[in-house]
């Protein structure tokens, strides 16, 4: 019988955790209906670009008052929320095939946000300036070079004394943009890497040790001697690792910077943008280079969505791809478009419908 | 009333928690079956090609059951010298002591630390000695993480064995000791065989830990998705491999993950009745 009151209180208490409960909810809803007056926006997809997209959406609430929430879920996530019309557009690294825009519920538009590369760090203490080419980080990976003073990479350094140690090449473990980018570079530029290994997120590596995500990577590659590893540029640069200059089509050496990427887009690229721009035509152009997209509906009336909020959504990537928007890449380590993508990404956003109009 | 109602709650309970371990098992088999129908069930098991290349996608898991056996019975191995001591040290030795309950209480605490931290600690300090050493070139593998893994199951090891240890009947020992025996001589004849089932039981617990292990063997193996030809090649662990590739995953390829859950689930439910068995027969 003691046990009585004791119950009595557990009822009591939860009643009042219960009433908290619903009064608290009702309070939320009404905070949320008086934000409604300012556009929502709600992205998912790619983390490769999500610190330029936090700083970017951030700057934008300031300057538009629209909220932009955008989930790092990776590309394959961001895609299909997409395809399930859950967001208003996807943040994808890699463009859709041709079968996949065709698995798409309806026709979609790629708009190009910024640029990144995949940079080659090292760790050979004293060496800097290493020079490599795509050929022989190819043959690096397929376990053809085994040491760092060997000849092939003795001729395109001259001037450097490497030491006879083992290459201890590192990879990606997990699936990754970054393997993806680095391998359609590889198959390129080497024919038997194209045979063998061919390009994708992951891979079948025939030598080398692996480590999960550009952070891992990195750090596998600082703390192992004679390691050679990828990483994201944007990492790279916000680490300041040591990192090879890349040869590049022309037979220029040239180190990864904002600008030698950006330039990997200066050339022809078609009018959807949908392309890889590594080993590139120009002059001066980081060879490892790459987009990352938006992507959106053509027809934006889907799913009950307003015409505000098409518009809101045409608005905010119209200012993604100005040069305001664009100066905020390098502040976080990623590269500008060049002039000719963002003349092809504003002509892309020029095209976007609501129910068959046009928006602006 | 409250009785029944407390009854029917405890009822409840019961049957959700079944009901979830059933969910898991139905999806975990559901999901793998696509794998399955595939490659053949023993052909998955008995091939350590892995192949994600959307021309020739071939998933095998030989690779991996080898590096989970692997590295977890090495760690078994490693891990007896220091906590069979231990478990004599608490419960035959100094059994009651305070310095038994003082190494007890730090050993226990080796069971606290997480394993991200062993991860780290074995990436930034342990892995230097390995390349000092000469082993191989980057310090990563199989023996690298074994021995990580080893300090790990020592605590669940010796604290269980210890029990064991413990609960011999002191006139089994005080015959033993009538009869001229020293402590040694006591340890081995009397001890040991005596709660020798038990301590067998307790490492298989601490084997079952090591199987499942993820985070600090992911750190320190180099997964890489081929059979290790030596210990101190670099390999690749079933619960590693699921870690590192289910993020962008999809199709065949995941399908394979999930069926590699379901042979871990398979492996560590085996290891864990073989162990009940045991305790219940010593018992």
């Amino acid at each position: 019988m003691k046990e009585t009151p004791n119950l009595f209180n557990m009822r009591n208490l939860f009643i009042i955790l219960l009433a908290i409960a619903i009064a608290s909810c009702g309070n939320s809803k009404k905070g949320k209906d008086e934000k409604q007056s300012k556009a929502n926006i709600a992205a998912a997809g790619a983390t490769f670009p999500l610190p330029f997209y936090n700083l970017a959406f951030k700057t934008y609430q300031e300057k538009a008052g629209t909220t932009v929430t955008y989930g790092g879920i990776g590309s394959g996530g961001g895609i299909r929320s997409l395809k399930d019309k859950i967001v208003d557009f996807g943040g994808s690294d890699a463009y859709l095939t041709d079968q996949e825009m065709q698995e798409m519920p309806a026709a979609v538009v790629h708009i190009p946000t910024c640029m990144g590369a995949v940079v080659i760090a090292y760790n050979l203490p004293d060496i800097k300036d290493l020079k490599l080419s795509g050929e022989i980080v190819a043959d690096i990976y397929l376990g053809k070079i085994t040491k760092w003073n060997d000849k092939a990479i003795q001729e395109l350094n001259p001037g450097l004394q490497l030491p006879d140690q083992d290459i201890n090449p590192v990879y990606r473990s997990d699936g990754s943009g970054t393997t993806f980018v680095f391998s359609d570079y590889l198959t390129k530029v080497s024919d038997e890497w194209e045979e063998k290994i061919g390009a994708g997120k992951s891979l079948k590596w025939p030598t080398g040790l692996a480590a999960k995500g550009n952070p891992g990577v990195a750090g596998t590659v600082s703390q192992t001697p004679g390691a050679i590893g990828y990483v994201g540029s944007e990492y790279a640069f916000a680490l300041n690792m040591p990192m090879a200059q890349m040869r590049n089509s022309s037979g220029n050496f040239i180190v990864p910077t904002t600008e030698s990427i950006s330039a990997a887009a200066s050339g022809e690229i078609p009018a959807d943008t949908r392309t890889m721009i590594t080993n590139p035509t120009a002059a001066d152009a980081y060879p490892i280079s790459c987009f990352t997209w938006i992507i959106l509906y053509k027809e934006q009336a889907y799913a009950d969505r307003t015409q505000a909020q098409a518009k809101a959504t045409v608005d905010l990537l119209k200012w993604m791809i100005s040069p305001e928007a664009q100066a905020l890449t390098t502040k976080v380590h990623y590269s500008p478009l060049p002039q000719s993508a963002v003349n092809n990404a504003q002509a892309l956003l020029n095209s976007v419908t609501f129910n068959g109009q046009a928006i602006n | 009333m409250r009785d029944k109602i407390f009854k029917k709650l405890l009822v409840g309970c019961c049957i959700l928690v079944l009901l979830v371990c059933a969910g898991m098992i139905y999806s975990l088999v559901s999901g793998s079956l696509s794998a399955f129908n595939q490659y053949g069930f023993f052909h998955f098991i008995g091939s350590s090609e892995w192949d994600p290349h959307p021309d020739r996608e071939t998933y095998g898991a030989l690779s991996f059951i080898v590096g989970t056996l692997l590295t977890s019975f090495l760690a078994l191995i490693f891990c007896i010298p220091f906590s069979l001591p231990v478990a004599l040290f608490t419960g035959s030795y100094f059994r009651g002591k305070k310095i038994a309950t003082f190494i007890s209480s730090i050993i226990d605490l080796l069971a606290g630390i997480p394993s991200i931290v062993y991860g780290l600690w074995g990436f930034y300090t342990f892995r230097p000695i390995i390349i000092d050493l000469g082993l191989n070139s980057q310090g990563f593998g199989i023996l690298t993480s074994s021995i990580i893994l080893a300090i790990m199951i020592i605590p669940y090891a010796s604290s269980l064995s210890g029990e064991f240890i413990s609960m011999v009947p002191n006139e089994l020992k005080e015959a033993a000791y009538s009869l001229g025996g020293t402590r040694l001589d006591v340890i081995r004849t009397v001890t040991l065989p005596n709660a020798g089932s038990g301590i067998f039981a307790s490492y298989i617990l601490a084997l079952g830990r090591a199987l499942g292990e993820t985070m600090a063997v992911t750190m320190l193996i180099g997964n890489t998705n081929n059979l290790p030809r030596s210990l101190v090649d670099t390999g690749n662990t079933m619960a590693s491999i699921i870690a590192n590739q289910f993020g962008e995953a999809d199709g065949l390829k995941l399908s394979s993950l999930i069926a590699i859950g379901l042979l871990l689930f398979g492996i560590t439910a085996v290891i864990n009745l073989i162990a009940k068995f045991i305790m219940k027969k010593f018992n």
